[in-house]
């Protein structure tokens, strides 16, 4: 779909090249002082900071330093897989517990210390007050807290990789009893701090979650109905309300978990009466929900993104809404589709099969509302736009396969093998890494004043994008060709050596992705510092965080912010220009705002 | 605010959400969380004991009358909460003082029965490691504990401001600790029966 011209909105030629134009709504002569104190020391502004912006960006830093230990992580796990027992250029052999240890430690930093603080604790931060139209946080104290709190998380499970006899090795899942008795894993002070790490981090998205609930209730901005919040803002809500709601028996759970490892209690262990099964039980119950914790916030971004680079209303903006609040409530019944082969009763297998296949329904309205989105807009491929859409074409992989795990049948075949590694990457890739990519450069001229580099953004969307298929598409193949997962070595088995070179393809395409990445970090800094200025609103969207400066000030809104619009008013051929901010009065003497006085354009049904 | 102003507002404010006290949400959300955590425990063990039996004969070793006396205790403690939160509204000061230091006594006298209860089991050989009942009895009525703790730990911070006089600008902490304050009842409410009386 090439650009078209439709000769609406001429000043769509001033994108990224400094515009500076705002919208403000009110005269300015209310001030809305900063809230905090005014010339805070460098502790205080940059470590102990409680700005949410401040937060937001050390929610990024952490959650990429992290990334790095994951992606290492990831390296090691292909090389083994692909060339077994060889030596590991930058590490050495890979020994067959350390193998156990670094797919446990990928996935658990990549999920609990990636994933969640990049989508939800940046972007989260970052970006709720900025939408709502609020000067900070509801509560910026308690805003502090989580950070250090996750920051502290992320110190002690860093710290079990240097205990004696390594960090955890049961899966990330950390399913009893191999969790719940040393000496199944060989590991024995590892996996408590497994537990207390994972459980630290929970605490502290808990209070991020309160945090971001309050704000977006609480905190919006005279005119910012439910109705007219960004999709972004909506998203974040969902995933808080869902993590919230789901992690409380996994507290429960790890409490017991941990007492069976350092107090000789019985929860998990069948010799003392106990039930293994209701780890995998308690783990799912949370673990289904925390998909879509980390999957809708992805989401959120790729509709603000889409919007603004197709100059077109978000389609069906109520129905994604109420589609979304649907999958949170469907996501607290399909957890067991994770344990069609553990040995649960098969007769929960038929209605947990019929709860997941409808949970791709609201899941398909969100995919072809996007794809409504594009629909004969004007497209222009940015480097956020392509890491959107890309996102968009890489999920709908991911999705699709999940309906085929979802059938207890087919799944009882193929939940043991590389089919279901291929699937959660190809769901949780393009919703945390390309979600979160295309938000890093959508919202790095907002976040540091300077544009990024397009040149090095398209390289890198282009190398992750096409190595990252060539990843998983081949463990696909080796999935249905019977390859299992969670084994060190898969050359061992003859059955298996004709799947071998699919295991070489996908490791050649993960060095390729690990460095793929390089161009980014480069970017990254030097955009940084030596990027072009933004302006206030390069892309020329709506939404109120683009109504300030670049960065924005302590306290975000110079003046007062009032709300008249939906948040993606672009390309109305009846307007003057092809962008309505939300804060941009109507022409006529002005109506008092009243809720739902604008209806978007596009709201459909499905 | 008369009746055209507090309209006027609600047309602003768009929906009720924002004409609630951040606090008040927040700690809402809080106490969601918090049902998941005790819901998680009381499934879990409600699903051991249906799956397993055999569980009548340890917990027959609960002192049930302490158990009671407790319950009574702390629905009093409940009674003077909403009192001292009553005394709030009314400016009534020296009411907030007694109330809230009822309720911190309360609560205390709960967690020194439920210690004469531990010491006693304590001392018949029954310990979180006698089997699975024991473990769950145990670790739910433990956090339960730290929970009033942390409560009594709150009230008593409410109880300070009180006496210095500070309290008045922040009225609606009592409120806000009084909510916590039912909460940890409420989960006790579900406890006594599922650990004493089954």
């Amino acid at each position: 779909m090439g650009a078209k011209p439709l000769g609406r909105a001429a000043n769509r030629g001033q994108i990224g090249k400094g515009n500076t134009e705002v919208a403000t709504a009110t005269p300015a002569e209310i001030k809305i002082g900063p809230t905090h104190e005014e010339h805070p020391g460098f502790w205080r502004s940059y470590v102990f900071s409680v700005d949410h912006k401040v937060i937001g960006k050390q929610y990024l830093g952490l959650s990429l330093f992290m990334a790095l230990i994951g992606g290492a992580a990831a390296y090691l796990i292909r090389w083994q897989l692909a060339w077994p027992e060889t030596y590991v250029p930058g590490w050495g052999y890979v020994e067959p517990q350390q193998y156990n240890a670094i797919i446990t430690m990928h996935g658990t930093i990549m999920i609990f210390f990636v994933a969640m603080p990049f989508v939800l604790g940046a972007f989260g931060n970052y970006l709720i007050p900025l939408m709502v139209g609020a000067d900070d946080m509801a509560f910026p104290r308690l805003n502090m807290m989580s950070f250090w709190t996750l920051a502290a998380g992320s110190t002690v499970l860093i710290a079990s990789f240097f205990v004696p006899a390594g960090p955890a090795a049961g899966g990330w899942t950390a399913y009893a009893p191999l969790s719940a008795r040393p000496i199944y894993t060989g590991v024995t002070w590892g996996q408590n701090l497994w537990i207390v790490a994972v459980a630290i981090e929970f605490a502290s998205f808990l209070m991020g979650g309160i945090n971001f609930l309050t704000t977006a209730l609480n905190l919006r901005a005279p005119g910012m109905t439910l109705w007219r919040l960004p999709m972004l803002v909506w998203m974040e809500l969902i995933a808080a309300v869902l993590f919230l709601l789901s992690v409380g028996p996994l507290i429960a759970g790890s409490f017991m978990l941990l007492l069976d490892r350092v107090a000789g209690t019985g929860f998990f262990v069948p010799d003392k009466g106990g039930d293994p099964l209701l780890w995998q039980h308690l783990f799912w119950f949370f673990g289904h929900p925390e998909v879509y914790v980390v999957g809708l916030p992805g989401f959120g971004i790729m509709m603000e993104i889409i919007p603004v680079f197709s100059r077109k209303p978000l389609y069906g903006y109520k129905t994604i809404v109420w589609g979304s609040l649907a999958a949170g409530v469907l996501s607290f019944v399909v957890w067991a589709h994770h344990m069609f082969v553990s040995g649960m009763d098969p007769r929960l297998a038929t209605p947990f099969s019929i709860t997941t296949i409808l949970i791709s329904v609201p899941f398909a309205i969100m995919v072809f509302s996007m794809l409504a989105t594009l629909w004969g807009g004007r497209i222009e491929l940015t480097t956020p736009m392509l890491f959107a859409v890309g996102g968009l074409a890489t999920f709908i992989i991911g999705g699709v396969t999940g309906i085929f795990l979802g059938s207890a049948g087919l799944d009882v075949y193929l939940h043991g093998t590389y089919f279901v590694v291929a699937h959660f990457h190809y769901t949780l890739m393009p919703m945390v890494f390309f979600g979160g990519f295309a938000g890093l450069y959508y919202w790095f001229p907002k976040m540091f004043g300077r544009m990024m580099n397009e040149t090095l953004g398209k390289v890198h969307f282009f190398f992750t994008f096409i190595c990252f298929n060539c990843v998983f598409i081949p463990l696909f193949m080796a999935g249905v060709a019977g390859n299992p997962r969670r084994i060190y070595e898969l050359s061992s088995y003859d059955f298996l050596k004709p799947a071998q070179h699919l295991h070489v393809i996908a490791t050649i395409a993960t060095l390729g992705l690990l460095a793929g990445q390089v161009p980014f970090v480069i970017n990254f800094f030097m955009s940084m510092w030596k990027g072009r200025e933004a302006g206030r609103n390069p892309w020329l969207a709506n939404t109120l965080e683009w109504c300030t400066d670049s960065p924005p000030p302590h306290g975000n809104f110079s003046e007062p912010v009032m709300v008249y619009r939906d948040p993606y008013e672009y390309g109305n051929p009846d307007a003057p220009k092809d962008w309505m901010a939300q804060n941009e009065p109507p022409a006529e003497p002005a109506p008092q705002p009243q809720a739902g006085g604008l209806r978007l354009k596009g709201t459909g049904t499905v | 605010m008369n009746a055209t102003a507090h309209a006027a507002v609600r047309a602003v404010n768009d929906d009720a959400f924002k004409e609630i006290a951040p606090g008040r949400i927040a700690l809402w959300w809080f106490l969601a969380s918090e049902i998941m955590v005790f819901g998680g425990f009381i499934t879990c063990y409600v699903l051991f004991r249906y799956a397993h039996g055999g569980w009548e004969d340890a917990a027959r070793h609960v002192n049930w009358r302490l158990g009671a006396l407790n319950t009574l205790v702390l629905l009093t403690s409940s009674l003077t909460m909403i009192l001292a939160h009553y005394s709030v509204k009314a400016g009534d000061r020296q009411g907030v003082k007694t109330f809230l230091g009822l309720t911190i006594a309360l609560g205390l006298t709960f967690l020194i029965i439920k210690g004469v209860e531990y010491h006693a089991e304590f001392a018949e050989g029954f310990t979180p490691l006698s089997g699975l009942f024991w473990s769950f009895y145990f670790l739910m009525t433990g956090l339960h504990g730290l929970h009033l703790l942390a409560g009594i730990v709150i009230n008593t911070s409410l109880l300070v401001m009180a006496l210095r006089g500070t309290i008045w600008a922040r009225g609606d902490r009592v409120e806000l600790g009084g909510l916590y304050w039912h909460f940890v009842d409420v989960v006790w409410i579900f406890l006594f029966p599922l650990l004493y009386l089954t």
